[in-house]
C-alpha cells in the first residue's frame, strides 16, 4: 500500500511573543491508503497544529510533508488552496456550513473554487450524488437550521467528498453531538473507509476513537504511541446495544 | 472562478441583508442623483444663455464707435462720433469674408399710436439686419435698399410693441408717430426674449438708418456696425481688415488708439457663458462631496460585513478559496451596491431635474455624457471603497478565520 500521507521529521513552530511555542517537536508518519486513522491527545499536545499542517492550512516550519506523493511543505497560500481543493475533505467540530444557503450549495461550493471547473449540471449532479452517500439526498433543499446536528455533519461529510479528495480530514467531527447521533456519524465514517476512502480524525474520546483502524497518541509535540485498533467498535452494533439500553430504562420507568 | 456564480452570490449576499444594502446603496443614490441633478440644472443654464448668444446672429462682429478724449476730458463709448456710413459702406466693400453689413443707429424715443404711447429703442438699420441676427418676421415684409436710399417713412416693430399700442390688432398697415413724424408699420419681428444683458429685445422699432439719421435723430455719426463674416473662420481676420480699415479711414497714425472697439460674437460667448460653466463646476463639486460620503458608507458597510462573515471566508479558503477569489467576491457586493445606487441615483437625478424645470421653472439640461460618467463615477466608488475591506478578506489566515467566533 502506498503512502498518502508521509511526514518526515515535522517541526511547527510558533513565535509568539518572547517564548517560542514548540507545537510540533519532530513527527515522523505515514499514513497509507485506505486507512482509518485517529489521532489523539490532550488539548495542547500538538494534535490541532498536525491536524493543520496535514490539512495544508499550514506550513511546516521544519521537515517535510508529502501528500499523495508531493511535496507540499513549501507551497506558497495559492498552492495550498489548490491542494486543499484537489486533495483533501474538511468536516469540522463546528460544522462549519454556510447558513441561509441549501445543503445541495453547500456540497457545490469546493466545485466552485476548482481549477478545471464542471457545467452548473455535472456539479449539480455530482453534489446529489455525494449527498446520496451520506444518505441525505432528500434534504438537499433544506437551509441547515432546518437540520438536525447529526444532519448537518452528514452534510459536512458530502462536502468533503465532492471532490474525491486523496484523503478526508475530520477534526473533532463528533464534538458537538450526542452519543447517539456521534455513533450514526462515526457509521457513516465507517462506511466511506469500507469503500477505500482514506480517513484522519482528531479526537479527544476513546470511545470514539474505538472506531477507527489505528490511533495515533501525542503528547508534548510528539508521537507517543502509534496502535492498530484491536477491538474495533461497529457502529451497527453499537447502535443496536445504545437502543437497547434505552429500552430498558423504558421498561424499568 | 466564474463571474456569474460570483456575481449571483454577491446578489445573494446583498439581499440577505436587505434594510443595510439599501441604506448603504441610499448614500450612492443621493449622491449620484445630487450630481446628475446639479449638474443639470448648471447644464441648462449654460444651453439658455448659449440660445441667447445664438440670438446676436450668426458670425457677427459688432464694431462699435469708440471714446475721444480732448484735453483730458474723456467722451463715453460712442462719443468719437467718428464712424461713418461711409465706414460700414467701405467694410462691405473692402474686407474679404464679409457678406453683409448693417449700419446701426441707436435711439430712445416716445412713440404714439392711436390714442396709446410708449418709450422705446428706435433702431436704424440697414435691410440685411434681420437676416445678420437670424430674426425672422412674424408678419409682413422687411423694408428694402429703396427704402434706405429714399429715407421712408416705415418700420417694422417687436412684439412688446404690438402689445402696448396695437393690443388685440394686426398692426401691419397701420402708423405710429416718432416724434410726431408717422411711420408705416411694414412688418412684426418675431418674439427674440431677453438679450445676454437681461433687456427685452422685442421692445424695439427698426426704421432705414438713413430715416433715422435725417428724420428722428439728425445725427450723422454711426453707433455701431453690425458685420457678418461668412464662417467662424473668418471672425478673426475679419475683425483684424476692420480694425486696418477704419485706422486706415480715421487717420489714426502710429500711437494713437482705436477710436471705435470691435467685438466678435464668440468673445461675448465666452464671457456670458464663463460664468455659467464655473456655476455647473461648483455645483458638481458639492455633489460630488456627498458621493465620496456614500462611498464611506460602502467601504463602513463592507469592514463590518467581513468581520460578520469571518467564519464564511475560512470556510470558503479550506475548501480551496484562493484569496483573490475572497477579493472578487467583496469586491463584486461592493461594486454591485453602488452601480445598484449610481442606477437608481441616476433616475432619481433626472427625475428632479425635471421636477425642478416643472416647479420652479429652472431649465435644466441633462446630457448623455454626465449619465454615464456619473454611472462610471459610481461603479469606481465601489471599486474604490470596497478594495480595502475586500482586500482585508482575502488575506484573513484560513486557520484563524474558521476558529473565529
Amino acid at each position: 500500500m502506498t503512502a498518502v500521507i508521509k511526514l518526515e521529521n515535522v517541526h511547527k513552530t510558533y513565535h509568539t511573543g518572547e517564548v517560542d511555542v514548540l507545537a510540533v517537536r519532530g513527527v515522523t508518519l505515514e499514513i497509507a491508503s485506505g486507512e482509518f486513522v485517529a489521532i489523539m491527545g490532550a488539548s495542547g499536545s500538538g494534535k490541532s497544529t498536525m491536524m493543520n499542517i496535514i490539512g495544508c492550512l499550514d506550513r511546516p516550519t521544519e521537515g517535510s510533508y508529502f501528500l499523495d506523493g508531493v511535496d507540499v511543505s513549501h507551497l506558497d497560500r495559492d498552492e495550498l488552496a489548490a491542494i486543499r481543493n484537489k486533495k483533501l475533505g474538511f468536516v469540522f467540530q463546528g460544522f462549519n456550513l454556510l447558513s441561509r444557503t441549501s445543503a445541495l450549495e453547500n456540497v457545490e461550493l469546493p466545485m466552485l473554487y476548482t481549477h478545471d471547473r464542471l457545467s452548473s449540471a455535472v456539479q449539480r449532479e455530482h453534489a446529489i450524488h455525494a449527498l446520496q452517500i451520506v444518505g441525505l439526498a432528500d434534504r438537499a433543499d433544506h437551509y441547515p437550521n432546518q437540520l438536525s446536528g447529526g444532519q448537518q455533519q452528514r452534510v459536512a461529510i458530502a462536502r468533503g467528498l465532492v471532490n474525491h479528495p486523496a484523503v478526508l480530514l475530520a477534526d473533532e467531527p463528533t464534538g458537538n453531538l450526542d452519543t447517539r447521533t456521534s455513533v450514526e456519524v462515526m457509521g457513516v465514517f465507517q462506511k466511506l473507509n469500507e469503500a477505500g476512502i482514506t480517513i484522519v480524525m482528531v479526537t479527544h474520546e476513546l470511545d470514539i476513537a474505538a472506531f477507527t483502524k489505528r490511533n495515533v497518541i501525542m503528547r508534548d509535540g510528539l508521537v507517543v504511541n502509534d496502535t492498530p485498533v484491536e477491538r474495533r467498535s461497529v457502529a451497527e452494533v453499537e447502535l443496536r446495544r445504545l437502543e437497547q439500553a434505552q429500552q430498558a430504562v423504558k421498561l424499568s420507568a | 472562478m466564474r463571474i456569474t456564480a460570483t456575481l449571483r452570490m454577491a446578489l445573494r449576499a446583498l439581499r440577505r441583508n436587505k434594510m443595510r444594502s439599501t441604506l448603504t446603496a441610499l448614500g450612492i443614490i443621493i449622491g449620484v442623483g445630487a450630481v446628475i441633478a446639479m449638474v443639470g440644472i448648471g447644464n441648462g443654464a449654460k444651453s439658455q444663455v448659449e440660445t441667447q448668444i445664438a440670438s446676436l446672429g450668426q458670425n457677427v462682429v459688432l464694431v462699435f464707435a469708440g471714446n475721444w478724449s480732448s484735453s483730458g476730458v474723456r467722451s463715453g463709448w460712442g462719443g468719437a462720433g467718428t464712424m461713418t456710413v461711409d465706414d460700414a459702406l467701405a467694410i462691405a466693400r473692402e474686407v474679404p469674408g464679409v457678406i453683409s453689413v448693417s449700419p446701426e443707429v441707436r435711439d430712445h424715443q416716445q412713440i404714439l399710436a392711436e390714442g396709446q404711447n410708449w418709450y422705446t429703442t428706435i433702431l436704424g438699420e440697414g435691410p440685411d439686419y434681420l437676416d445678420i441676427r437670424q430674426w425672422p418676421l412674424q408678419d409682413g415684409a422687411m423694408f428694402t435698399d429703396q427704402d434706405v436710399r429714399g429715407t421712408t417713412k416705415v418700420c417694422i416693430i417687436g412684439k412688446t410693441i404690438v402689445t402696448q399700442l396695437f393690443p388685440g390688432e394686426n398692426p401691419v398697415g397701420k402708423t405710429l408717430r416718432i416724434r410726431d413724424i408717422p411711420f408705416k408699420v411694414l412688418g412684426v419681428l418675431s418674439p427674440k426674449g431677453l438679450s445676454v444683458m437681461g433687456t427685452d429685445q422685442d421692445d424695439v422699432v427698426i426704421i432705414p438708418y438713413t430715416s433715422e439719421m435725417k428724420r428722428v435723430s439728425k445725427r450723422t455719426n454711426l453707433g455701431s456696425i453690425n458685420v457678418q463674416s461668412a464662417s467662424p473662420d473668418f471672425s478673426d481676420s475679419v475683425q483684424k481688415s476692420i480694425a486696418d480699415l477704419l485706422r486706415q479711414r480715421h487717420r489714426l497714425g502710429q500711437g494713437r488708439d482705436d477710436d471705435f472697439t470691435i467685438r466678435g460674437q464668440q468673445e461675448i460667448a465666452d464671457a456670458a457663458t464663463a460664468t455659467t460653466r464655473i456655476m455647473t463646476v461648483l455645483l458638481g463639486a458639492i455633489a460630488s462631496v456627498s458621493l465620496i460620503v456614500g462611498g464611506i458608507g460602502i467601504m463602513n458597510i463592507m469592514l463590518v460585513s467581513v468581520t460578520e462573515r469571518t467564519r464564511e471566508i475560512g470556510i470558503r479558503m479550506a475548501v480551496g478559496a484562493h484569496g483573490r477569489d475572497i477579493l472578487l467576491q467583496f469586491l463584486i457586493e461592493a461594486i454591485t451596491l453602488s452601480s445598484l445606487g449610481g442606477v437608481i441615483g441616476i433616475a432619481m437625478g433626472i427625475g428632479s431635474a425635471k421636477l425642478l424645470s416643472a416647479i420652479a421653472g429652472w431649465p435644466t439640461l441633462v446630457s448623455v455624457s454626465s449619465v454615464v460618467l456619473a454611472f462610471l463615477f459610481s461603479a469606481a466608488v465601489g471599486v474604490f471603497f470596497g478594495y480595502y475591506p475586500a482586500q482585508k478578506a482575502s488575506r484573513l489566515d484560513p486557520i484563524d478565520a474558521l476558529r473565529y467566533e
